[in-house]
């Protein structure tokens, strides 16, 4: 079967901190540890100030069915439930624990019974993992299948197309241990047929390392795809792996697939081992303002600037510091934000790196539309958001938008085509939410006017 | 602690920029000049000069004058003022070519809102009107010195059309030794162009490959005398390669691109055999060039996973 090649962008790969085994930096003096490191409702705190709390202790629990429990990264007292800064820049929930000169483990930490696929769920539930990459989906649900049958692969993304960002790489190398652990728990529990490793051409040596460990297993490919970003984006991943297209407003499952990062099925393969839930990431910690990059094994709640001063602390003065890879990272506002769960870099930047380009007029090059991987032509959905022209916008498809930020990246006219797609796409839900209300109106309008007959 | 910068993903940036990419035309038609200067003398460089200062000296005062931000920086000028010289012979009164310059950057690119927002071709237009205003010094062609007789009377498209010439005059033809405007005679120089704009990806090569492709056939089929010769001669090669490229106006898919290229194909051997070959480039990319939002129409991607609501 042939299939058409998604488009991408080339971008550079800077992977500076690929060969560098994580370093376990010294227990914080403080962490706090947000409700809402997953999509989802956030985790109800279980603990109050003054609580003595113990690392892998359960602090908070999930707050629904799409949501996560958080654990104590650090052993201490419980100082204050407060809101912090978010790297969104708005306030969220945190559990504020000042950490205990001795760090002790929460005694009768024990691996979960898992017996059955109900119980291997209610694990990963329990476990607090949830989407490593970067989305932060909680895991759990994205494992409810309610029709095992349905899923035809399992793809574990090690593609990690981001630049600077290693901490995939070093999960590979590092914990392939667990990695196949994980796929054996999938294969027994979930009777999955068909596990797909995709990793990006640019790291031969995880290629080989998964390669190797999957020559001794059963239903295992290890795919080596094209460095081009966004290579590990999930429609892409599934498309160019397994050659399947999601559907629009449809999930990967709908495809046959579920996605899994292989820092997540790492995770969830720990804790069923040892039964220590996800308490501390990998953070790569790169960028042109930081004087000696790492691989970091932080505490979950850890502030970035302590990330930082155990890297050496900056060069030159940063200017914008980021939460994962520049592609599709977000700026944090202040060098106090925590490490979250699904954090899997931090970057500083100096100020020359962290001056945009200032955009000037769209020459119509069509470089953009040429970028984009879902095919979309972020020029025309541009026009027709400064026309706010939602007919058109939903002709343009701007909904399937997953900036991936390639058509900015082309753009050699610089323009703002990411930001202008989020706006664009936040009409487009005002638009359905004002139809909707409308719609609803009518309908309390016509039973008002039944019930008045 | 507050100093830290915000803004929306992507944080890095692409090496391209407008600058660049004019640059890389710009270069591209320097060894045309080169061929110009040594084939036509230095009136060549004069015009092709002036031409390109005119353009960015039109553009920066309507700037100015409108208070807008100048733009004259991104090299856009510069390409439009040295495609309008290489579009008029090199007898052409200095005047005139500035009223081509003005007309093409005021009225063509600046009343639609300068760079990116023109319907057509700038340079097209520039060139149409003074092949209109002043036809008989807009066809005064200038013919080098080394011209065999054979070339030295008619553009070879007028020879060519009569049969009076054939292919013992290819060599002739290709490397530009013949009547013509300033920068169309020299094949050799704009194909070598257009291969760097293809390396340097500034251009793809489909719509200059259909448009010649095209000319061709379609020359063939409405029984031209000699097809291969005329593709070599005339503005085709000039306008194949540098005008009907221009970003702005032509379609942004290649299959958007391709059917741009045939068309401009088909419409210049219609007026080349049947109507005056004068001018039969630059009116065929002008009337493709208002088909272009058609194009861009019927040719949209489809969107990956994109359901259709019913």
């Amino acid at each position: 079967m042939h299939l058409p090649k998604l488009h991408g962008a080339h971008v550079p790969h800077r992977k500076n901190t690929a060969g560098m085994r994580p370093e376990r930096m010294p227990t914080p003096k403080m962490v706090s540890i947000p409700m809402s490191m997953h999509i989802g409702a956030p985790a109800e705190p279980l603990v109050k100030p003054g609580d003595q709390v113990k690392v892998g202790q359960l602090i908070a629990k999930a707050g629904g069915f799409v949501s996560s429990p958080v654990h104590a990264s650090v052993s201490g007292k419980v100082k204050r439930i407060d809101d912090v800064l978010s790297g969104m820049g708005r306030f969220m929930k945190a559990i504020v624990i000042e950490a205990d000169p001795e760090q002790e483990t929460l005694e009768g930490l024990a691996p979960p019974v898992v017996t059955d696929y109900q119980s291997f769920v209610d694990a990963v539930r329990e476990s607090g993992v949830v989407g490593l990459g970067g989305a932060g989906f909680p895991t759990a649900v994205k494992l409810s299948v309610k029709d095992l049958s349905k899923v035809e692969a399992v793809i574990i993304n090690g593609a990690e197309c981001e630049p600077y960002v290693t901490s995939d790489t070093r999960t590979m190398l590092d914990d392939g241990d667990l990695i196949f652990e994980g796929i054996e728990l999938l294969k027994k529990y979930m009777q999955v047929k068909r596990v797909v490793i995709g990793i990006e051409k640019n790291k031969p040596q995880c290629v080989a390392e998964m390669q190797s460990r999957a020559a001794k297993t059963q239903g295992v490919e290890v795919m080596a795809l094209p460095a081009l970003y966004p290579q590990g984006g999930e429609k892409v991943l599934i498309y160019n792996t397994i050659g399947r297209v999601v559907p629009e407003g449809k999930l990967p499952l709908d495809a046959g697939a579920i996605v899994l990062n292989c820092t997540t099925l790492a995770a969830i393969a720990r804790y069923i081992k040892t039964g220590m839930p996800l308490v501390e990431k990998v953070v790569t910690v790169d960028g042109s303002a930081v004087r000696e990059p790492k691989n970091v094994i932080a505490p979950i709640g850890t502030p970035v600037s302590d990330l930082f001063e155990f890297c050496g602390g900056f060069k030159s003065e940063p200017k914008k510091v980021l939460y994962g890879g520049p592609m599709m990272g977000i700026a944090m506002p202040d060098l106090s934000c925590p490490v979250m769960k699904n954090t899997n870099a931090v970057l500083a930047f100096d100020e020359r790196d962290a001056t945009l380009p200032e955009p000037t007029a769209c020459i119509r090059c069509g470089s953009c539309v040429d970028a984009c991987p879902l095919n979309l032509m972020p020029t025309e959905i541009e026009s027709a958001y400064e026309k706010r022209d939602v007919e058109r916008l939903k002709k343009l498809k701007a909904n399937l938008c997953m900036e991936c930020g390639c058509c900015a990246y082309a753009c050699p006219a610089k323009r703002m085509l990411v930001q202008t797609n989020k706006l664009a796409k936040g009409l487009l839900a005002a638009d359905a939410a004002a139809k909707r209300a409308e719609a609803e109106r009518k309908e309390k309008e016509k039973a008002r006017k039944e019930a008045a007959k | 602690m507050t100093s830290l910068k915000a803004s929306v993903s992507p944080h890095i940036r692409g090496s391209r920029t407008t600058h660049r990419i004019m640059l890389d035309v710009i270069i591209a038609l320097m060894p045309t000049l080169v061929a110009s200067v040594i084939l036509f003398g230095f009136r060549a460089l004069l015009l092709t000069a002036i031409s390109a200062a005119a353009c960015v000296a039109f553009e920066y005062i309507w700037e100015k004058l409108m208070k807008k931000p100048i733009t004259v920086a991104d090299l856009s000028a510069v390409v439009t003022g040295i495609l309008i010289a290489f579009n008029v012979p090199a007898s052409m009164p200095i005047w005139e070519l500035l009223v081509g310059d003005l007309v093409a950057i005021v009225a063509v690119k600046m009343l639609f809102g300068g760079i990116g927002c023109n319907f057509v071709n700038p340079a097209l237009v520039g060139r149409v009107v003074m092949f209109l205003s002043f036809t008989a010094d807009m066809t005064n062609y200038s013919y080098p010195a080394a011209a065999v007789d054979a070339l030295s009377s008619a553009t070879p498209l007028a020879l060519i059309a009569s049969g009076s010439i054939g292919w013992e005059h290819f060599m002739d033809i290709l490397c530009g030794v013949h009547g013509g405007v300033l920068g169309e005679t020299c094949a050799l120089t704009l194909i070598t162009g257009g291969l760097y704009l293809c390396a340097r990806e500034v251009i793809k090569p489909i719509i200059p490959l259909a448009y010649i492709g095209s000319t061709l056939l379609f020359s063939w089929i409405f029984g031209s005398p000699d097809p291969v010769l005329s593709i070599f001669s005339g503005g085709l090669m000039l306008g194949a390669i540098y005008m009907a490229t221009d970003y702005v106006t032509t379609p942004f898919t290649n299959l958007g691109k391709l059917i741009f290229g045939l068309g401009c194909g088909l419409l210049t051997s219609l007026m080349r055999v049947f109507a005056n070959s004068a001018g039969a480039v630059s009116f065929s990319i002008l009337l493709m060039n208002l088909v272009v939002p058609y194009i861009n129409e019927l040719t949209m991607p489809k969107p990956f996973g994109g359901v259709t609501e019913k």
